[in-house]
């Protein structure tokens, strides 16, 4: 059915399942495993949705020691592990199989220290990106990376993921908003890397284990930097009668020397499906809109504006609207962050997540257009435009295997569109199952056996969640 | 005793070399020679130089990316961005004032070193800024890592391990880098005479505003001027400068702030601290980079006492900057020190006999010692590339044995 494989499941765990359950139960307590069907088939799948395998257990640790406990279990039985935080990967980077047992952080959700003097926060793995700066933001401080999810993603899933969001434009993406972790070895061993000061010295662990997608061990807690809020900010919606010439003005205005702290673009679906629901004001008569958020005082925000109105105007702009106040500054941002929800209520989906250079942004999306149309499917574009990291949003019906097949292959011809144009498979969402089998055509064998071989320095039998990133070799299931 | 230098023409000729080098001996590479001081001293039989594969491979202004070869010099690249009103964000150290060596600082070793200047705690680390790289690796085979966009998870990314690994993991080929804009303008706001906790908690004030800071240090007394000087830069264009000074003064009146320097003025005061010129003399001296949590600076120079000859703080106190006597008991405390209050420090200058039988960079517990062994053999089983640069060999029981050979990083 699925065109995605996954690999042949392992009999001999299988058959050893009770005794692998009894193993476990003799150092956890009750309620940190689940090894009944229906408990565990709620943790058989993440966001990217057609894909559901249950896992032969889930542990909830409820600390390092007991993180560590089971990596320790499962190397010693040579069961596979899949990493959990709250399920929200898009690219399948939480999806189990039959034979692996997941580790899920959620109990895990404790901020464990607030230095605001050092401008730093201590968290477990499972705390959500959102509940960092609400504990923060009562003294005007926030936590920069911002997913859309980031109301039910968790800091150890940005960290696996290298989660970008809206704002990274100013502020980066997770890694440059992090300062150290305490990584778990899969042998079990307790490690910390980094910490409350900046750039620690020798090889840069916190950069390689920073978006490796849970293969090199399980972050169990880090430190996050955390920054003043600025004085105001205000976005400012765009209206464009042409994807052209919205391209085209992001473009003008990177060139231009300006990195406003978000610069967010909207097609026409979008913008109608986000409106249906968010009611954000979003103007319906155009065929494109970008959403460019400004910071600072009254006075500095009104003079960059000023800059990229300009430039606006000299690409064609036929609508302009700022917000004139916080609520509508809140409706506007809760209409872009809700679009997948908003557009998973009309249409099944799949998200694209490729990046392209700014410069080739107008022939990206004229050429994603076209590959969609080719296909018969819809699409809704909604993405990082400031950045040139692309979301389209191709909608099937999940019921109907043959458009499943063609929004995949569509996604596929989108993404090797996007390497072509100089970019990456990949901007924020990570590789996980979906992405996995086109890694060929952004890195050579070579590339790609190196990068394996640094894994293995970390888990020497792949066991760590295993079939993901790396194209599967050998027979699948 | 004169080492055989090879210079490849190009990426290949550059790669040959690598595979040929199997069974022949360490590599040392070098590039221009203006942080060869840095590290232990060099053990390979043979040096490998950067200088012919050297120019910009592009420069995309609209794009805010630079693509340039190892070998090509720094200026080069500068010359380029100012061009265009950009800049690499992490205001490189430029190191031969400190170290007095001469020649051109070279792309590939200000990746190799990774040594961030006084932006760094607003507009990230060289690493931040790094977002591709192409390397041959110990078998020889040219690999590309990371790409053009800043936006990019896809694969497990080696452009950061490889930055600051001082050549160890690879012969870097070519890097890219995210630019900015060169800010219109700029300020130095300066407080006088505050004792080192009162100048941290005024530079913690400051950094802890939403004004913008992209500079917070404190320099001695002797540094230039009698008496100590805080000091705290904003950027930006002129009218946003002028409000955050005016905001700053007045959220730091408490501490003296009552006037700023402007324009070429704050600049050779940034220059003066990226480049640590006020410890460069005396020569005899070490010099010591060390990184802490801002507020505990001061416990750190307090715990050090007389071992401490000289020093000031960047990074609004999480960066100390400190000179000893090239002696064993003072490293030993600057270590004891950093160990209590943890943080990481590096001997960036020494004699070469001391880089040799002393801990340069932070000593790394057990795993992370097997770790960086794992990645070093991972990437160059051989150990090729600049062997016993960043830690003494090890000939214990565990040391890591692939292809019948030790590998040092």
């Amino acid at each position: 059915m699925s065109q995605i494989a996954f690999p042949a499941l392992d009999q001999t765990i299988l058959a050893r399942r009770d005794a692998l359950h009894a193993g476990l139960a003799a150092f956890l307590a009750p309620e940190c495993l689940i090894t009944d069907e229906v408990g565990r088939r709620a943790y058989e799948t993440d966001a990217l949705t057609a894909y559901r395998r249950a896992p032969l257990a889930v542990v909830l640790p409820r600390t390092t020691e007991e993180v560590a406990r089971t990596l320790k279990f499962c190397r010693d039985q040579g069961v596979n592990v899949v990493p959990r935080g709250a399920g929200t990967s898009l690219s399948g980077g939480a999806v189990p199989q039959e034979d692996a047992i997941v580790i899920g952080l959620s109990k895990m959700n404790r901020i464990l220290e607030v230095n605001l003097v050092d401008r730093y926060a201590r968290v477990e793995a499972g705390v959500t990106n959102l509940a960092i700066s609400d504990k923060v933001g009562p003294d005007s401080f926030f936590y920069a990376p911002d997913p859309s999810s980031q109301l039910a993603c968790t800091i150890g899933g940005n960290i696996a993921m290298n989660s970008g969001g809206a704002h990274c434009l100013k502020y980066g993406v997770t890694i440059n908003n992090l300062l150290g972790v305490r990584l778990v070895t899969f042998d079990g061993e307790i490690v910390d890397i980094g910490g409350p000061a900046l750039d620690p010295g020798g090889l840069d662990f916190l950069g390689l284990i920073c978006g490796s997608e849970g293969q090199l061990g399980i972050v169990t807690e880090a430190w996050v930097r955390i920054l003043r809020l600025a004085e105001g900010a205000r976005p400012v919606l765009f209206g464009f009668d042409s994807a052209e010439e919205a391209g085209q003005c992001v473009a003008a205005i990177v060139g231009a020397g300006i990195v406003p702290v978000a610069m967010e673009y909207m097609d026409k679906l979008a913008i109608e499906i986000t409106e249906n629901f968010a009611h954000a004001g979003y103007p319906l008569d155009v065929e494109a809109m970008l959403i460019v958020e400004v910071e600072g005082s009254e006075q500095e925000m009104a003079a960059e504006l000023a800059k990229i109105t300009d430039i606006a105007k000299a690409h064609g702009v036929r609508t302009i609207r700022a917000s004139m106040s916080a609520m509508e500054s809140a409706q506007i941002w809760k209409g872009r962050k809700s679009a997948f929800g908003a557009t998973g209520r009309i249409a099944d989906y799949i998200c694209m997540d490729g990046t392209v250079p700014t410069s080739r942004l107008p022939e990206a999306l004229r050429r994603t257009g076209e590959i969609c149309a080719k296909y018969g499917l819809r699409v809704a574009n909604v993405f990082h435009a400031g950045d040139g990291n692309m979301h389209p949003l191709i909608l099937y019906n999940v019921n109907d295997e043959k458009e499943q097949e063609k929004a995949e292959a569509a996604g596929a011809e989108i993404l090797l569109m996007s390497v072509e144009l100089g970019g990456c498979l990949t901007g924020e969402h990570g590789v996980g199952i979906e992405k996995r089998d086109l890694m060929t055509s952004q890195f050579t064998p070579a590339e790609l056996t190196q990068q394996k071989r640094v894994r293995a320095v970390f888990d020497p039998d792949g066991r760590l969640n295993p079939a993901k990133v790396f194209p599967l070799e050998g027979r699948a299931a | 005793m004169s080492r055989e230098t090879l210079t490849p023409a190009s990426d290949a000729e550059a790669a040959e070399i690598v595979r040929a080098a199997s069974g022949r001996g360490a590599l040392d590479i070098v590039g221009a020679g203006t942080r060869a001081p840095i590290g232990r001293p060099p053990e390979g039989a043979r040096r490998l130089s950067t200088a012919e594969l050297s120019g910009i491979v592009f420069h995309e202004p609209a794009e805010m990316a630079l693509r340039a070869r190892a070998g090509t010099p720094l200026a080069e690249v500068q010359a380029s961005l100012q061009a265009h009103g950009q800049m690499l964000p992490f205001e490189p150290m430029d190191p031969r004032c400190l170290l007095g060596t001469a020649g051109e600082p070279t792309v590939g070793g200000l990746v190799a070193t990774a040594l961030s200047g006084p932006r760094r705690i607003s507009a990230g680390a060289v690493r931040d800024s790094l977002i591709g790289l192409s390397l041959v690796n110990g078998r020889g085979e040219i690999l590309s890592t990371g790409g053009r966009v800043m936006k990019n998870v896809t694969g497990l990314d080696l452009v950061k391990i490889n930055c600051g690994a001082h050549g160890t993991l690879g012969l870097i080929l070519e890097a890219t880098f995210k630019l900015l804009p060169i800010p219109r303008s700029e300020a130095t706001i300066v407080m006088r005479r505050l004792d080192d906790a009162t100048a941290i908690a005024a530079l913690a004030r400051a950094l802890g505003s939403p004004f913008g800071v992209s500079g917070a240090a404190t320099i001695h007394a002797g540094m230039g001027r009698d008496f100590p000087r805080t000091v705290l830069r904003v950027e930006g264009f002129e009218e946003s400068v002028d409000y955050r000074v005016e905001r700053l003064l007045a959220l730091l009146a408490e501490f003296g702030a009552k006037h700023a320097l402007r324009g070429e003025d704050s600049k050779k005061m940034w220059r003066a601290i990226r480049d640590v010129q006020f410890l460069a003399e005396p020569r005899e001296r070490a010099i010591w980079r060390v990184g802490l949590k801002p507020s505990a600076g001061v416990d750190f120079l307090a715990r050090l006492g007389g071992a401490a000859r000289d020093s000031f703080f960047d990074w609004g106190g999480g960066l100390v900057w400190l000179s000893t006597d090239p002696t064993d008991a003072a490293a030993h405390a600057v270590r004891e020190a950093v160990a209590a209050l943890g943080g990481h420090a590096t001997l960036i200058r020494a004699p070469e006999e001391m880089r040799a039988r002393l801990d340069v960079f932070e000593p790394l517990s057990p795993i992370l010692a097997r770790l960086t062994r794992g990645v070093k053999a991972s990437l160059d089983s051989q150990g090729l590339f600049n062997a016993g640069r960043m830690y003494a060999s090890d000939d214990s029981a565990d040391s890591l044995q692939i292809g019948g050979m030790a590998s040092r990083v």
